[in-house]
C-alpha cells in the first residue's frame, strides 16, 4: 500500500488538451498511471494520444471509464469550475495543479469538498507520487523509488531535492505529497501525517515545511499526540527577511511568527528530528529507521 | 497589490463605510486649498504610501493653519518612508477620537476561511496586541455556507464589547468590509484604527485593501494601476516582475538562481549556513526554459552588489541542457563576466554538462558542495578587493 494513489488509481485529466495538462498528461502515462479520460468542454468523443479518450463532462468521463481520481490543469479563471465538477461528479481524490487561482475560488471548492467528504490536494502543487506504483501530477518520476519513508511538503522542487537525496541514500518512498504553498489548500500537513501514520508500508516521514503560517506549528501539536513513527523535518526560509514574499504566497514572515526558529523550536518540542541541511534529511532518516527497526 | 489610503477611503466612502472627508495633494499650494476647503481648525497630514509604518517614520503630521499645512505638506513630499518616497499627502480634518478600535478581514490558512479579527486595541500594530495581549483580539470565521449575515456582526460587537449604543452600525461596517473583501478579491481589508469620536460616531480612520495579484484579471479596473504600482519597486526588482521572475533584493554578495521558490529558499539558508551573505532570491520557476534562465541571468548580472552567481538546478521539468545553453549564452550574448559556481541534477544531467564542459565550465551535482565553494569564492573576492 501507499498513501492515495497506487496501481488502481484510475486517473481522468481535466484540461488534458491544452499545453501543460497534454505535456503532464502524457508523463504520467511514461511512468505508468492509469490516465484514462481526459475531459475538456467542446472536445468530447476526441482520442488524446491516439488512446485517451476525451470527454465533454467529468461525469460522462466517469461513468464511462471508472475514473476515480481527477488532476486539474486548467487556467486559473475556469479553475474553481473545473474542481467543482470534479467534486461535484463524486470522484474521490481532485489534484489541482493550477497556479495562481484566486483565494476565493479556492475556498468555495475546498470548502465544498470538505462538506461532501471528498479529498482536495493543492492548488498550486505538484501533485503526489507513489513511487513505482502511480503518478499524478507533475513530479518528475526520475528522481523517487519506491520505499518506506513518506512525504509531505509546501514545496516542488524543493521536494524533488529532497526525494533526490533520499533516493541516493537508498531510502524509496511510499508517497510524496506536494501540498502546495497557497493560502487555502485543500490537504495540509496534519491530514497527510494522519493518511501515513495508518499506512503500513510508510515506516518514517520527513516532512518539508517553510516559513509563513503555522502549519508547521499545527503539524507538531498533532505529531506529539498521535505519531509514533519517526518524523524529520527541514524548513526552508531562514535567510528571508521579514515582510518579503519569497515565491509562494504563503511565504511570509510577519513579526516572530511563522519563522524557521519559531517552527522548529516546536517540532524538537514534539520529538521530531529538524535537519538543518538537506543533505542531513536522509541521514537522519537513516538512523532513525534503523533505532525502530532494532 | 496594494492601494493607497485615499483611493481605499473612496471605495469606504462609496459602500457606507463613513470616512473623514479629504483631499489629496502632492504640493504646498494644494494644502493650503484643501485646508479652506476643510474649514476646520486643525488637520492631520498622511503620506500617501505603500509602506506600513509610516506614523512611527515621520509621515504623518499635524497642522493648525493654512501656513504650517503648507509647511507640512513641503517637508513630507519626497520623504523618504522606509525606501518609499512620498509622492503624495492627504489632508483631513484632526478627528477627535475617543476610542480606537481594529478591524479587518484576511484569510486564515489553518482554518481555510475568511477571518474577521476585531479588537478594541486598535491605532497601534495590531500583530504586537496579538502577540503581547492576545485574549484582547477577537475572531470569527466566515462559514462557507452562510457568508456574512447581520448577526455575525452583532456578535462580534459583543465579543470585541463595542458599547450598546455603537453595536448596530459596527455590525454594518462589518458586513460592508466583508462585501468588500469578498468583491475586491482582497487579502486584507482593514480599517486601524477605526474610531469612535467624541460626537460618538464610528469613522474609518485608517483604510488599507490590497487585491490580491493572481485576481488581477478579472479586477480590471485595477490592472492598469498595477502596472503603474510596479514604479514603487526597487528598479532591479521591478524588472524582474516584468520578466515574471520572482525576485527579492537582499544585502550580501552571493547572487544566486534556483528553479521554483522552496529549493531556491533552500539554497539561501545554506549559502548563509556556509558563512556566506545571499544578494538575492531569484526563482526562475520550476519549469523554467532556456528562455526564462537566460533572463533571470540578465538581471543578476545587472546586479553591482553580486560578486559571483550561484546557479542551483534540480531538474525536473526544467533540463539541465537549457540552463547549461542559457549560461552559455549569458557569457556570450549579456557578456556576464561575474563568476558562476553552477549545481545541475536531474533532467538531462549528462546533455548540460557535456554543454558546459564544451564551454570550458563545470558543475558540481551536490547543492551542499556547490553551497560551500560559492561561499568560499565570494570571501576570495572580497579578500583581494
Amino acid at each position: 500500500m501507499a498513501i492515495l494513489i497506487d496501481e488502481r488509481t484510475k486517473v481522468l485529466v481535466q484540461g488534458i488538451t491544452g499545453r501543460e495538462g497534454g505535456f503532464h498528461a502524457q508523463q504520467m502515462i511514461a511512468y505508468g498511471t492509469k490516465v484514462v479520460a481526459g475531459v475538456t468542454p467542446g472536445k468530447g468523443g476526441t482520442l488524446f494520444g491516439g488512446s485517451v479518450p476525451v470527454f465533454d463532462t467529468v461525469e460522462e468521463a466517469v461513468n464511462a471509464t471508472g475514473a476515480n481520481a481527477s488532476v486539474i490543469f486548467v487556467p486559473a479563471p475556469f479553475a474553481k469550475d473545473a474542481a467543482l465538477e470534479s467534486i461535484e461528479a463524486d470522484l474521490p481524490l481532485t489534484v489541482v495543479i493550477t497556479e495562481h487561482i484566486p483565494t476565493y475560488d479556492a475556498w468555495r471548492f475546498i470548502s465544498h469538498a470538505r462538506r461532501k467528504g471528498k479529498r482536495v490536494i493543492g492548488p498550486n502543487c505538484p501533485g503526489l507520487i507513489s513511487p513505482g506504483r502511480s503518478k499524478v501530477g507533475i513530479m518528475p518520476g526520475s528522481v523517487f523509488e519506491r520505499g518506506v519513508v513518506g512525504v509531505v511538503s509546501r514545496s516542488g522542487t524543493l521536494t524533488y531535492e529532497i526525494a533526490y537525496q533520499l533516493t541516493k541514500a537508498g531510502l524509496g518512498q511510499s508517497t510524496v505529497i506536494g501540498i502546495g504553498g497557497d493560502p487555502i489548500i485543500g490537504t495540509g500537513f496534519v491530514d497527510a501525517l494522519e493518511m501515513f501514520n495508518k499506512d503500513r508500508v510508510t515506516r518514517a516521514v520527513v516532512l518539508i515545511g517553510e516559513i509563513g503560517g503555522n502549519d508547521e506549528e499545527m503539524a507538531a501539536d498533532y505529531i506529539l499526540k498521535e505519531v509514533r513513527k519517526p518524523v524529520v523535518a527541514y524548513i526552508a526560509g531562514s535567510t528571508a527577511p521579514p515582510g518579503k514574499r519569497m515565491g509562494h504566497a504563503g511565504a511570509i514572515v510577519s513579526g516572530s511568527e511563522g519563522t524557521v526558529a519559531a517552527k522548529a523550536e516546536s517540532f524538537k518540542a514534539a520529538g521530531v528530528q529538524v535537519a538543518v541541511t538537506p543533505d542531513e534529511v536522509p541521514r537522519l532518516v537513516a538512523s532513525s529507521l534503523k533505532k525502530t527497526s532494532a | 497589490m496594494k492601494l493607497f489610503e485615499h483611493e481605499v477611503k473612496e471605495i469606504f466612502r462609496a459602500n457606507g463605510i463613513a470616512v473623514p472627508p479629504g483631499r489629496v495633494v502632492s504640493d504646498p499650494a494644494g494644502a493650503v486649498v484643501a485646508y479652506e476647503w476643510l474649514h476646520v481648525p486643525s488637520v492631520v497630514i498622511k503620506s500617501q504610501v505603500l509602506v506600513g509604518g509610516r506614523g512611527k517614520a515621520g509621515g504623518i503630521r499635524f497642522a493648525a493653519s493654512a501656513g504650517e499645512a503648507a509647511e507640512v505638506t513641503r517637508n513630507l513630499m519626497g520623504f523618504n518612508i522606509k525606501g518609499e518616497i512620498v509622492k503624495s499627502v492627504l489632508v483631513e480634518p484632526r478627528l477627535d477620537i475617543s476610542k480606537e478600535l481594529y478591524l479587518g478581514i484576511t484569510w486564515d490558512r489553518s482554518a481555510r476561511a475568511p477571518v474577521i479579527v476585531a479588537s478594541a486595541s486598535g491605532g497601534i500594530n495590531i500583530e504586537d496586541v496579538a502577540h503581547e495581549n492576545p485574549e484582547a483580539i477577537k475572531k470569527i470565521h466566515v462559514d462557507p455556507d452562510l457568508g456574512f449575515e447581520p448577526f455575525v456582526g452583532r456578535e462580534l460587537a459583543a465579543k470585541v464589547g463595542i458599547p450598546r449604543e455603537h453595536s448596530q452600525i459596527f455590525a454594518e461596517i462589518t458586513g460592508h468590509m466583508y462585501a468588500l473583501f469578498v468583491r475586491y478579491d482582497a487579502e486584507l481589508v482593514e480599517s486601524n484604527p477605526l474610531a469612535l469620536t467624541g460626537d460618538g460616531k464610528l469613522i474609518a480612520a485608517d483604510a488599507r485593501l490590497n487585491i490580491l495579484d493572481d485576481a488581477l484579471f478579472r479586477q480590471k479596473e485595477f490592472g492598469a494601476k498595477a502596472s503603474d504600482r510596479l514604479s514603487e519597486l526597487p528598479p532591479l526588482e521591478r524588472k524582474a516582475k516584468q520578466l515574471g521572475v520572482q525576485y527579492v533584493e537582499l544585502d550580501g554578495s552571493v547572487g544566486i538562481i534556483g528553479n521554483g521558490a522552496g529549493l531556491t529558499m533552500a539554497t539561501l539558508d545554506l549559502v548563509k549556513y556556509y558563512g556566506g551573505e545571499p544578494a538575492n532570491f531569484l526563482d526562475a520557476g520550476g519549469g523554467s526554459s532556456e528562455e526564462s534562465f537566460l533572463r533571470a541571468l540578465g538581471v543578476l548580472a545587472e546586479n553591482p552588489k553580486v560578486k559571483l552567481i550561484f546557479v542551483n538546478i534540480l531538474a525536473g521539468i526544467t533540463r539541465c541542457d537549457d540552463v547549461a545553453k542559457a549560461i552559455v549564452k549569458a557569457k556570450t550574448e549579456l557578456g556576464l563576466n561575474k563568476p558562476l559556481v553552477i549545481r545541475l541534477a536531474g533532467t538531462n544531467e549528462s546533455e548540460g554538462r557535456k554543454i558546459l564542459s564544451e564551454n570550458g565550465m563545470s558543475a558540481y551535482s551536490a547543492m551542499e558542495e556547490a553551497a560551500k565553494e560559492a561561499v568560499r569564492v565570494a570571501r576570495a573576492g572580497e579578500a583581494s578587493a
